[in-house]
């Protein structure tokens, strides 16, 4: 149990971490407008019709720009999601496995998580998707 | 008052870091590449070995014509560089660059965790720009650039996860607190990992399919013209600036160094960056570009399983010395 000004003073920490996080997104941001906008001032501006045609080889192109294609990536996305959220639980657990009290029980823990991770790549191998078709 | 004038101080130096920085690798890489090749690279901007050639070409760019192709989604296509650039100046104001509590933007305690989620929004930049583009060939770039952060930021997130292990926090000064010169050969696997993981978050050669020049002109980016093309360059280098001082604080020690002590720190930080930066484009220039497949292949059959046996290795040194 811990001290109530303790906690208080963690989550003034807290906020002062990502206020200054998000100061510095706020300069990130204008310096982009000031940027945009100096261009603005600066660029000439001749747009024609031919400039403004898409660009695909020289030639004119042919359709839409949001064309079919055979999207080969799903599985990976698929593969990717599962994974990352697995590997997501490895971070809080990293500060805290070695500590006093733990040490060999987290270890076969440890283990175990990697023996799921990787009996499932070994699946998707087997499976043949991490192929390309 | 005082804090307030100090956050506003940080908030500056960082700023100046995340601009000059990359313009320095950038010229390197002109001036090494082109040694590299037998060439001479920039010579005139400046006087100097062409020092201001990289100042010259962004004012070349702040003057040219933004031209947004008429099929296009107007306002993503002109956010999207903006998207790619800034997670890099979030991600240098968390990166210790010295021992003291001052020699860092700003501490966040969520550290490895907070700069791994930032640089991956820097892809939805690439990702906006490629649907937004109205170009096949954008698209496809779009799409690979997606396809080659899903396998790459996996193998790089278990390699920042095994650090974390090593030092039992993921802050990043606690990190460099906990560090000893054994860590790197111990760690030495997962840096491996994470650097070719991080070149492959930035599309850098051997990894720059989606920017592939001889297939799809230039990826996601083909469209872009002036300040916003070279926004999208800025994002690249500021990238490899971060991610060689990701590798250098969490791989190899940081401000630690065999001399100097600790005043000295931060020239060992600059350092070891410096020479990571030199090797990103040492690679650029003597490796061919990978195919599409062996991509994937290489982040899904090599890197994850070297990245869980380094967790594994981790997790047992670390409770066998406790």
């Amino acid at each position: 149990m811990r001290e109530p000004t303790v906690v208080a003073a963690d989550a003034a920490d807290y906020f002062q971490t990502y206020s200054v996080v998000g100061v510095l997104a706020v300069v990130g941001v204008l310096f982009v407008a000031v940027a945009f906008s100096a261009n603005r001032l600066l660029r000439p501006v001749v747009p024609t019709p031919e400039k403004l045609l898409t660009y695909e080889c020289g030639v004119d192109p042919v359709g839409e720009g949001w064309a079919h294609t055979q999207v080969r990536y799903y599985v990976y996305a698929f593969l990717y999601v599962i994974f990352a959220v697995d590997s997501i639980f490895l971070f809080p657990w990293a500060t805290v496995f070695a500590a006093p009290g733990y040490g060999a029980t987290t270890l076969v823990e440890m283990f175990v998580f990697l023996g799921f991770l990787a009996v499932g790549l070994l699946y998707a191998y087997k499976k043949g998707v991490l192929a390309w078709t | 008052m005082n804090d307030v004038l100090d956050v506003a101080l940080r908030l500056v130096a960082v700023f100046v870091c995340f601009l000059v920085l990359p313009l320095v690798v950038g010229q390197t890489e002109h001036k090494v590449m082109a040694h590299m090749q037998g060439r001479l690279g920039p010579m005139y901007a400046g006087g100097f070995h062409g020092w201001a050639q990289l100042v010259a070409d962004g004012v070349k760019f702040a003057q040219k014509e933004d031209v947004v192709p008429e099929n296009a989604d107007r306002r993503i296509f002109q956010l999207a560089p903006a998207v790619a650039l800034l997670p890099y100046l979030l991600v240098l104001l968390a990166i210790p660059i010295g021992p003291s509590e001052g020699a860092v933007g700003q501490v966040v305690d969520a550290g490895v965790f907070f700069v791994l989620a930032v640089m991956g929004v820097g892809v939805l930049g690439s990702l906006m720009a490629g649907w937004a583009s109205a170009n096949k060939f954008s698209l496809l770039g779009g799409l690979r650039t997606a396809a080659q952060l899903l396998a790459y930021e996996l193998p790089m997130l278990l390699a920042a996860a095994s650090v974390a292990m090593a030092a039992g926090t993921v802050s990043l000064p606690g990190i460099l607190n906990a560090f000893a010169w054994w860590w790197v050969p111990w760690q030495i696997v997962g840096a491996l990992v994470f650097f070719t993981a991080g070149l492959a978050e930035l599309q850098r050669p051997p990894f720059d399919m989606p920017v592939a020049d001889s297939e799809i002109i230039f990826g996601a980016y083909t469209e872009y013209t002036g300040l916003r093309f070279a926004l999208f360059l800025l994002a690249e280098y500021a990238g490899i600036v971060v991610l060689c001082g990701l590798t250098t604080v969490l791989f190899l020690g940081g401000w630690h160094g065999p001399f100097g002590g600790d005043g000295l720190g931060w020239v060992w930080t600059l350092l070891k960056t410096a020479v990571l930066a030199f090797v990103v484009i040492w690679l650029r220039v003597s490796y061919p570009r990978l195919r599409e497949d062996q991509l994937q292949k290489l982040a899904w059959t090599t890197l994850v399983p070297l990245a869980l046996a380094q967790i594994a290795l981790t997790g047992i040194v670390k409770v066998a010395i406790q």
